[in-house]
């Protein structure tokens, strides 16, 4: 073990985590934004409005197709002219968070999907008006579902850190790729991976943690 | 008093335009228990969701208490909406909130003040008789309870009518029974206008005073629940009695009653 392995990879963790925390806040801001204005447009939802529907979704399915890679060298003139340069960690998180936003969006609207037409009836049915209807009866609804597919969502934010790493944002994406690949440290190497691993992990446990509670809360038997 | 003029209504399918309600005239009088009973498809559904724009008429107009249903914006349409309970086949209650929470919901909406919440949602959760299951999510409450919840949001707001788009039909003939009675007491201690639809005979003649009878979105006949029994003149009513009396016969033959021994 070289004595600046510590070190290295503090910093290197130091770094995900930033970029990890910030750009998945915007993402899931965004993301949820996405999600809800998809299921209320939608034909037959709260607010319709096809054609809004069909746009927007449109605009989603273009970005989500494009590698993530290209995704960031395009989005690199809005990143200089948020934070100023296109380069570390900060710079990297307008492009994650506009670049994960669009596939938090559809798994977010997915799981809204979920509630059932029924409920959302009878909130009509009470004379409550879109808004109360979303944020009272669809999030509340669909919560431990939603917080599962956030999940999913900040896992590929993680994933989508080490490509940026790549192209000069740092992290462990980056240390794995400029040390453990071009430098030929294979000791580097290895430990990113290993704390990506772990990030994951507790990542994954930590939504399924929340969101168990909050189905078992619902169906405990007293 | 609920008045419903002229009230028509088609559906779009790619085959073209399917009629689901054609031209329909009712007039229910205010603390009437009101049944509207047809076969699968005949439309009643479609008749009820109209009554509070669940499902928009094409044309005709409806009037509940003097309110013009039919011509309210959206922001008067949710006002009277307030006024209009409604209870379903599966309950839909919210499964995040508790007892509580599902039946102070309406309170909320409406935007009465905190304390008169506590105070009114107790008061109906005891006319239910679910006073101590208020801490408990829709999880864990059996059919019949869930439905006692879903009645005491309907009438928590003291709407004008309650509106029950086949609530018993989930149930089993006991529970069935113990909401029929309630729905009756209610309908009793509150003068509460209800219209129900139904496909159970049972359901019409236990609570119904009044009745129509919908056919293909039509209908074919309406008056006294007696008179369906007693004289039935259309087709689906023909129908149904036939259904009865077919049972009725089979009884005697296995009692041997018919038999003479």
């Amino acid at each position: 073990m070289k004595d600046d392995l510590l070190e290295l990879l503090w910093r290197g963790l130091l770094e995900t985590l930033y970029m990890v925390l910030w750009s998945s806040l915007f993402a899931l801001l965004l993301g949820m934004a996405l999600g809800v204005v998809l299921v209320v447009t939608e034909k037959g939802g709260l607010l319709q409005a096809p054609r809004l529907h069909k746009v927007i979704s449109t605009v989603i399915n273009s970005v989500r197709s494009l590698p993530f890679i290209i995704l960031i060298v395009l989005l690199l003139p809005l990143a200089r002219f948020v934070v100023g340069t296109t380069l570390g960690p900060t710079a990297a998180i307008v492009a994650l968070s506009i670049g994960a936003a669009p596939f938090l969006g559809r798994i977010i609207e997915n799981s809204l999907k979920e509630v059932s037409v029924g409920k959302i009836e009878a909130a009509r049915a009470m004379g409550a008006n879109a808004s109360t209807i979303i944020f009272r009866v669809m999030i509340p609804e669909a919560l431990p579902a939603l917080i599962r597919s956030m999940t999913i969502g900040i896992i590929g934010i993680v994933e989508f850190t080490a490509i940026a790493g790549a192209i000069g944002a740092g992290g462990l994406g980056s240390l794995a790729i400029r040390f453990g690949y071009q430098r030929f440290r294979e000791d580097v190497l290895l430990s990113t991976v290993i704390l990506i691993i772990v990030l994951v992990q507790v990542i994954q446990w930590t939504g399924d943690t929340v969101a168990g509670r909050i189905e078992r809360k619902r169906t405990r038997f007293e | 008093m609920i008045a419903i003029r002229n009230l028509s209504k088609s559906y779009k399918t790619p085959k073209g335009a399917v009629t689901a309600l054609d031209n329909i005239n009712l007039e229910i009088q205010k603390g009437d228990i009101f049944g509207i009973i047809g076969f699968s498809g005949a439309g009643k559904s479609t008749l009820i969701r109209c009554l509070n724009r669940l499902e928009e008429p094409d044309q005709g107009d409806i009037e509940i208490e003097g309110r013009l249903i039919t011509q309210c914006t959206p922001a008067e349409l949710q006002q009277a909406r307030q006024k209009i309970g409604m209870i379903f086949q599966h309950f839909n209650l919210f499964d995040s909130k508790t007892v509580f929470q599902n039946v102070a919901f309406p309170l909320k909406v409406a935007g009465h003040p905190e304390a008169n919440i506590q105070r009114r949602v107790r008061e109906i959760l005891e006319l239910v008789q679910l006073q101590d299951k208020e801490k408990a999510y829709p999880f864990q409450l059996s059919g019949g309870q869930k439905q006692r919840v879903g009645i005491a949001r309907a009438l928590v707001n003291e709407p004008d009518v309650l509106l029950s788009d086949e609530a018993t039909s989930a149930l089993d003939p006991q529970t069935t029974y113990s909401i029929l009675e309630l729905l009756k007491e209610i309908n009793r201690e509150l003068n509460l206008t209800i219209v129900l639809i139904t496909h159970e005979l049972d359901v019409l003649q236990h609570i119904c005073r009044n009745m129509a009878v919908i056919e293909h979105g039509r209908i074919v006949e309406t008056g006294p629940v007696d008179k369906f029994f007693l004289n039935p003149e259309s087709d689906t009513a023909r129908r149904f009695v036939k259904i009865i009396e077919y049972y009725r016969e089979q009884r005697i033959v296995m009692e041997g009653v018919g038999a003479g021994i």
